[in-house]
């Protein structure tokens, strides 16, 4: 029996967007496999297709040809019902602009996917209480999102993003609306949350800080991946902006 | 190894009870209730027309009402009152209808009022349309969204219907005292004014509804991919 198994697992997908006459070819033949448990960013520049493969993984596209595969069943052949179900309990996705529902309060947006999911309000506040305060906003349940800073934001979306115990994280440009500062804060608590509770975290970013964390890195460039770096492989030097002592 | 309870499995598992997506009835009115608090000044505005077209339409029901009230008492200084304030009587009649020209000029202001709704929907769907996204993300299936939206213009429909139909039915009233003195109030059949009432704020209920039911449909069927990434 394998150690460790794909959670995701991505064969010749191809995708091909019609815009008018033109075709855009955003996948040219992508094969990748995430092991479970593993820090993975996509990395690449502005139009090179990571959030197209991104939204594949996520299951909110179909691949034109190919298949994708998450623990190993055929996302395309998922119908509705199953679609919903899979973005309710196994995938969390956190996302560039927060989405953070405005109308609620950080407490409610935690509990609306365990209410989905069929939780019972008070074990879902319980649980949304936990989560916030694993996040460091304990005492900012209350609060609307116009209230919080974008980094508070996010971290709201990290725990709404757990809210189920998903098996993979889909971060989507996480740190993309945060200074340097709130964004390395993020990172380091992602990486955290997602060893202490085994989640896959794949993340498609333009952030170099995020490399420190992943154990492996997906460079892709026009549609293809370019090459698969393990941490170890991984060379960086990171400088830093900071007041003058 | 994969916990088989909570993997999916292909197409024929989605009745287990441990895949189910759902959303209580009790939670959407809950949700639906607090999105129109926090846009409160913009729902006061979208149901304003409702409740105006709704009055108009209460207002001649009613006042017909009051008509036929008073026609029944076979009063002779109450026939010649109304016939000389616009009403059409023939000497033989005993009640009195909605005239054509009154009947037009309700149906268009429903008509208007409709196409208000449908307008203010579309525009409410249009800005939306992250939340919606990301509510997909975290699993609501389409359904929950158009059930949602449902709630919302049925919560406005009534309200604003309700108040519509009341005032227009007050005004009724005080118009008929000021015109025909406070005895002509007398001889209504309240049952009939009750009914004038219920049935305009059902009407008013029925537009809302059927106002919002393009928008929500397209709100439904909106693909969460929408909610992701801003394009550069």
């Amino acid at each position: 029996m394998e150690d460790t198994s794909n959670i995701v697992r991505v064969t010749k997908v191809t995708k091909t967007f019609q815009l008018g006459k033109a075709e855009v070819h955003a996948l040219k033949g992508v094969d990748l496999e995430v092991a479970t448990g593993k820090y993975i960013s996509i990395m690449g520049p502005s139009g090179s297709g990571k959030s197209t493969l991104f939204n594949m993984i996520g299951g909110l596209d179909k691949p034109t040809s190919g298949k994708v595969f998450i623990d190993e069943v055929d996302v395309a052949q998922l119908d509705a019902y199953e679609l919903a179900w899979l973005r309710c309990r196994k995938i969390g996705y956190i996302f560039q602009t927060f989405n953070i529902i405005q109308v609620m309060t950080a407490l409610e947006n935690v509990t609306l996917p365990m209410i989905f999911g069929g939780m019972s309000n008070d074990a879902a506040v319980d649980k949304g209480f936990q989560l916030l305060e694993l996040v460091g906003l304990g005492d900012r349940f209350q609060h609307k999102p116009f209230e919080l800073s974008g980094g508070q934001q996010q971290r709201v979306a990290i725990a709404r993003a757990l809210a189920n115990d998903p098996a993979i994280i889909l971060a989507d440009e996480p740190t993309g609306n945060l200074d340097l500062n709130t964004g390395e804060e993020i990172i380091s608590l992602l990486k955290q949350l997602s060893q202490e509770r085994n989640v896959t975290v794949i993340s498609a970013t333009h952030d170099i800080k995020m490399l420190n964390v992943s154990d492996q890195v997906v460079w892709i460039r026009d549609g293809r991946i370019d090459k698969i770096e393990n941490r170890e492989e991984l060379s960086i030097s990171v400088g830093q902006i900071d007041i003058r002592e | 190894m994969n916990n088989p309870s909570t993997s999916i499995q292909g197409k024929n598992g989605h009745h287990d009870v441990a895949r189910q997506v759902a959303l209580p009835f009790k939670k959407s009115v809950e949700i639906a209730f607090k999105s129109i608090r926090v846009r409160f000044f913009r729902s006061l505005i979208t149901t304003m027309s409702l409740v105006l077209a709704i009055s108009f339409l209460s207002f001649i029901n009613v006042s017909t009402d009051v008509a036929n009230g008073m026609l029944a008492t076979h009063d002779s200084a109450f026939r010649q009152a109304l016939i000389r304030s616009g009403y059409d009587l023939e000497p033989e009649e005993n009640s009195v209808g909605n005239s054509p020209k009154q009947q037009w000029l309700v149906i268009l202001s429903l008509l208007v009022c409709v196409v208000g709704i449908v307008n203010a929907q579309l525009m409410a769907v249009t800005e939306r349309f992250r939340e919606i996204g990301t509510m997909k993300c975290l699993g609501a299936l389409d359904r929950f969204i158009l059930r949602l939206f449902l709630i919302e213009s049925g919560m406005q429909g009534v309200v604003g219907a309700g108040i519509g139909a009341l005032a227009g039915g007050l005004c009724a009233l005080a118009n008929a005292v000021l015109r025909f003195g406070f005895n002509a109030i007398t001889t209504v059949i309240w049952q009939d004014v009750a009914v004038s009432i219920s049935t305009a704020t059902g009407v008013g209920l029925m537009l809302s509804l059927v106002g919002v039911l393009y928008p929500a449909i397209l709100a439904a069927r909106m693909q969460p991919v929408e909610a992701m990434r801003v394009e550069h």
